[in-house]
């Protein structure tokens, strides 16, 4: 018992001591930040580097916009990026302290949800699409019919994440409807084709790396670099682009506004941009960056990966998903909910 | 007669076999999970020959240690404090009779079971914020103090379970030699009371390891626990590293259990 | 007079007992709920959080629906159908509970009392390792390439494996073996202080193995069948990790629906209306419940 009170104590200055030099608090979605890079920047500036994980945009909005909790740096998805804005929690950067800055690629560099990268620097892009078991079935896999109206094959095998967004958004390209649509004609064929399609479905549930490795799943919407991990333990795996329309998607860091460690934090931003460090992000979570250069520095396998490196036939069909108004969140909630009651 | 004697009421029929029953069932999981720690493939579901990489793997991660060893204390402080505060609860609204205000204090304590824990969470995320923000002080104390009051009912219902009924004739007979309050709890009730204290305690204490919401809404920056680190996890993939460091805490367990009941059949 | 003393001070004694367990509630629990009592009654914020205006939809839409596509107002069966799911799986929770956990805490008891430390550990050993961990390795077990089905096709009797993964039986399963200590330590609890030796007197009185059981047996035991019971199925009943991962999310329980309110649903004002509707339901379940229960209890 002496031993547990006296770890407490420790635990319990350790925390108080927060404040000392060379610390900064990375609030980062789990399993996504490389140990490798973090060990070079410790190794480099002598800033220790304490990650925090959260699992979703949402509960990273609400612990940020509550405040109090001490973290630096913050990494939200496109979408949510214009919600950190527009609720003041991020600070504007000085790009005169981020000398590397003009790494960022050059497509990357004005994006529609923070132009000119006020905000936010890059940390990984990807896109969403479906994964499927080749020996299962070795049809077209580039439309995302494979969840919403599978093949014989398929049906009663398919697993859909539990995105919202994702789902709802592949969904309304599948029936010819725009990102955020409020349109109920193309809100209704959306809702009777997924209840339509739910009876085909086995589950709606994450892990799909581990369970597509392990043919316990055959077919999934899925995101590209989740599906590489599993190519490279079931080589039956592959990776459809849906033609009709498939969701983009990146996640930036951006400064909090009421960041400790702001010196710290901007070390930490100009130190990602080196191409060299940005391919030891990739080359851990499997997803593109966004700097240029870094392609260089990453494993033979990622270069021609068929999942990161989108073929030019299927690159019209990308598109960002826009941060959607409270109106259309509404009717999705609806649809979403009649889904899974 | 000897037909009599044969009904034995601590060997009912059919009771010892469910028992056992229990017992593997509890411990298939458990197996399985000791089992794939020793996997050599980087999935949790692929079985790819024995090896000890996720052990070294684990070894070298302290994100995953600090976690674990947080969670320890996170559980161990607040089951102490649950439990105590609980065992004063239990003496004051059992084997009294009725007082006013009773149902309010047996609703309160039992609040914490009532309300899914995301609302809990995202109740004391707004409320220990505003406090974090006005004092500055961002420690465990927080993750304590949370986990504390949603043991409290856990701790509680076994420790009034077992006093309900409890025969008082002792104490009354202390009491009548003048034995002082505190000597009659001390000597009389606590040691009768005992068994569901323990129950209590170690209810709390795997509550409170188990908690993934509450600790993920109130936790400042650094004070992921095990549960966190995983729920982080869980939307990319599982690594069978938290297979091997439980495996461990496993071990860790029933090493110190083990050692402990040694110990203390060697003093009766 | 003197009676009337007697009873203050005995009342007095109780709330200074229970109060440093009331502050801490208070501080870490039952207070901050005040804030989702008034939340409740807000508009949604933008993307997260609430707007400060006074609005009872969130209470409207508990029991109705506006549909999206025509605008009528019927009775909101999702969330009934919902509801009406977590009730069922977590009474059956709490039966298969209680019929694994009753015979487990009598076999830990009637142990001698060295043997009985040992078993009591065994019990909560396995929930050692964290809720997270152990439903995975429930996973594991149950999944089609897994050991139970593995075992059962190795052995010859079935041909294809048995899809329990992502079915309410695997919820089922996850849910009563999560919360099986809750049923075993309270009622391990109550039987230990139980005299063996009544049995036999109440056997001479009785006669019946069923008579003893029910007469002298059953109201010792009740209390720790009482808070096993209520240790299991409330917390079923808000249960969110379990049925997300074993169930496979298709259908979600109420804690599960509550969750999207203040996640991906964006409606917190929502979210925290359906947690007070499910307070008050528990609450009064359990007021009624005390209610009956203590009118034939010997000490109330």
């Amino acid at each position: 018992m002496k031993t547990v009170l006296l770890a407490t104590t420790a635990l319990l200055a350790g925390a108080f001591g927060a404040a000392a030099d060379g610390q900064l608090n990375l609030y980062n979605w789990g399993n996504y930040t490389s140990p490798e890079l973090i060990e070079k920047f410790t190794a480099e500036t002598g800033i220790e580097v304490t990650i925090t994980d959260y699992d979703s945009n949402t509960t990273a909005l609400a612990k940020v916009e509550a405040g109090g909790s001490g973290f630096d740096l913050v990494v939200p998805s496109a979408n949510y990026v214009p919600v950190f804005v527009e609720k003041g929690l991020l600070a504007p950067l000085d790009k005169s302290r981020l000398s590397n800055f003009d790494n960022i690629a050059a497509d990357w560099k004005d994006v529609a949800w923070d132009p000119n990268r006020d905000y936010t620097i890059p940390w990984q892009w990807g896109t969403t699409g479906v994964a499927v078991n080749t020996s299962v079935y070795d049809g077209d896999i580039n439309t995302s019919e494979i969840f919403l109206n599978p093949p014989a094959e398929l049906v009663g095998k398919v697993n859909v994440v539990p995105e919202m967004n994702d789902v709802i958004a592949l969904t309304i390209f599948n029936v010819g409807g725009d990102a955020c649509t409020e349109d109920l004609e193309v809100l209704r064929k959306v809702r009777d084709k997924l209840m339509a399609a739910k009876d085909s479905w086995i589950s709606m549930d994450y892990g799909t790396t581990d369970k597509l490795s392990s043919n316990d799943l055959v077919a999934t919407v899925n995101w590209n670099g989740s599906t590489m991990r599993a190519r490279l333990n079931n080589a039956d795996v592959a990776y459809g682009y849906p033609k009709e329309g498939y969701p983009l998607w990146m996640d930036s860091v951006g400064l909090l506004a009421d960041a400790q460690n702001v010196d710290e934090a901007y070390k930490f931003l100009d130190f990602i941009m080196i191409p060299e460090n940005a391919a030891l992000i990739s080359t851990f979570a499997r997803y593109a960056n966004g700097i240029a250069g870094s392609d260089a520095f990453m494993p033979e396998e990622m270069k021609t990966a068929p999942e990161i490196v989108i073929p030019a036939e299927f690159a019209a069909a990308g598109r960002f998903l826009p941060t959607c108004p409270q109106k259309a969140t509404e009717l999705y909630t609806a649809i979403w909910t009649e889904l899974r009651k | 007669m000897a037909r009599r004697r044969s009904f034995d009421v601590t060997r009912l029929p059919g009771f010892t076999a469910i028992a056992i029953l229990a017992f593997v069932l509890l411990y298939a999981p458990i197996v399985t999970l000791v089992i794939y720690s020793f996997n050599g493939s980087s999935s949790v579901n692929l079985w790819g020959g024995f090896s000890l990489q996720w052990y070294r793997i684990a070894f070298e991660n302290e994100a995953v240690q600090s976690a674990a060893v947080r969670s320890f204390v996170i559980a161990a402080s607040a089951s102490m404090i649950a439990t105590t505060v609980a065992t004063l609860a239990a003496l004051g609204t059992t084997r009294r009779g009725k007082f006013p205000g009773q149902t309010i204090i047996y609703v309160m304590i039992n609040q914490p079971l009532m309300v899914p824990e995301i609302v809990t969470a995202v109740a004391l995320l707004i409320f220990f914020a505003s406090i974090k923000i006005a004092t500055g002080y961002t420690g465990l104390g927080y993750l304590i103090l949370a986990h504390s009051a949603f043991c409290v009912p856990f701790a509680y219902l076994p420790i009034r379970a077992r006093l309900e009924g409890m025969d008082s004739a002792m104490e009354t007979a202390a009491a009548d030699l003048y034995a002082s309050p505190v000597q009659t709890f001390r000597h009389i009730t606590l040691p009768l009371l005992m068994p569901g204290v323990l129950a209590g305690a170690m209810l709390a204490f795997v509550i409170s390891l188990d908690d993934v919401i509450i600790t993920e809404f109130v936790k400042s920056a650094g004070q992921d626990t095990l549960p966190t680190y995983m729920l982080g996890q869980l939307r990319r993939a599982l690594t069978p590293e938290v297979n091997a460091i439980s495996t461990v805490l496993l071990a860790v367990t029933i090493v110190i259990l083990t050692a402990f009941f040694l110990m203390t059949r060697k003093r009766d | 007079m003197r009676a009337k003393t007697h009873r203050r001070s005995k009342g007095l004694n109780g709330w200074l007992l229970s109060l440093p367990a009331l502050v801490l509630l208070l501080i870490a629990a039952s207070g901050p709920l005040l804030i989702v009592v008034i939340y409740s009654f807000l508009e949604p914020g933008d993307y997260s959080g609430v707007r400060w205006t006074f609005s009872t939809d969130a209470w409207f839409r508990i029991l109705f629906q506006r549909d999206i596509f025509d605008g009528t107002v019927s009775l909101a069966d999702a969330n009934l159908s919902i509801f009406w799911r977590s009730v069922k799986l977590s009474l059956a929770t709490t039966l298969i509970a209680f019929v694994l956990g009753l015979p487990t805490a009598w076999f830990i008891a009637t142990r001698t009392p060295a043997a009985r430390a040992v078993w009591l550990f065994l019990i909560t050993i396995p929930f050692w390792t964290n809720l997270l961990i152990r439903t995975f390795a429930i996973m594991e077990v149950i999944r089609n390439q897994g050991l139970m089905n593995t075992a059962l096709i190795n052995l010859g009797l079935i041909e294809t494996p048995i899809q329990v993964l992502y079915t309410d039986t695997a919820v089922l399963i996850g849910m009563a073996y999560v919360y099986l200590p809750l049923m075993v330590l309270p009622l391990f609890a109550a039987i230990d202080r139980f005299d063996f030796k009544l049995i036999e007197a109440g056997y001479d009185l009785y006669a019946s193995r069923m008579g003893v059981l029910r007469r002298v047996v059953l109201p010792i035991i009740r209390p720790g069948i009482v808070a096993g019971c209520i240790l299991v199925f409330v917390p079923s009943l808000g249960a969110y990790v379990t049925p997300r991962v074993l169930g496979g999310g298709k259908n979600m329980m109420i804690g599960n629906f509550i969750e999207l309110q203040f996640g991906q649903g964006q409606n917190w004002p929502l979210g925290s209306a359906l947690s007070m509707v499910l307070l008050i339901v528990v609450l009064a379940a359990l007021l009624i419940y005390t209610r009956v229960s203590s009118r034939d209890d010997p000490n109330g």
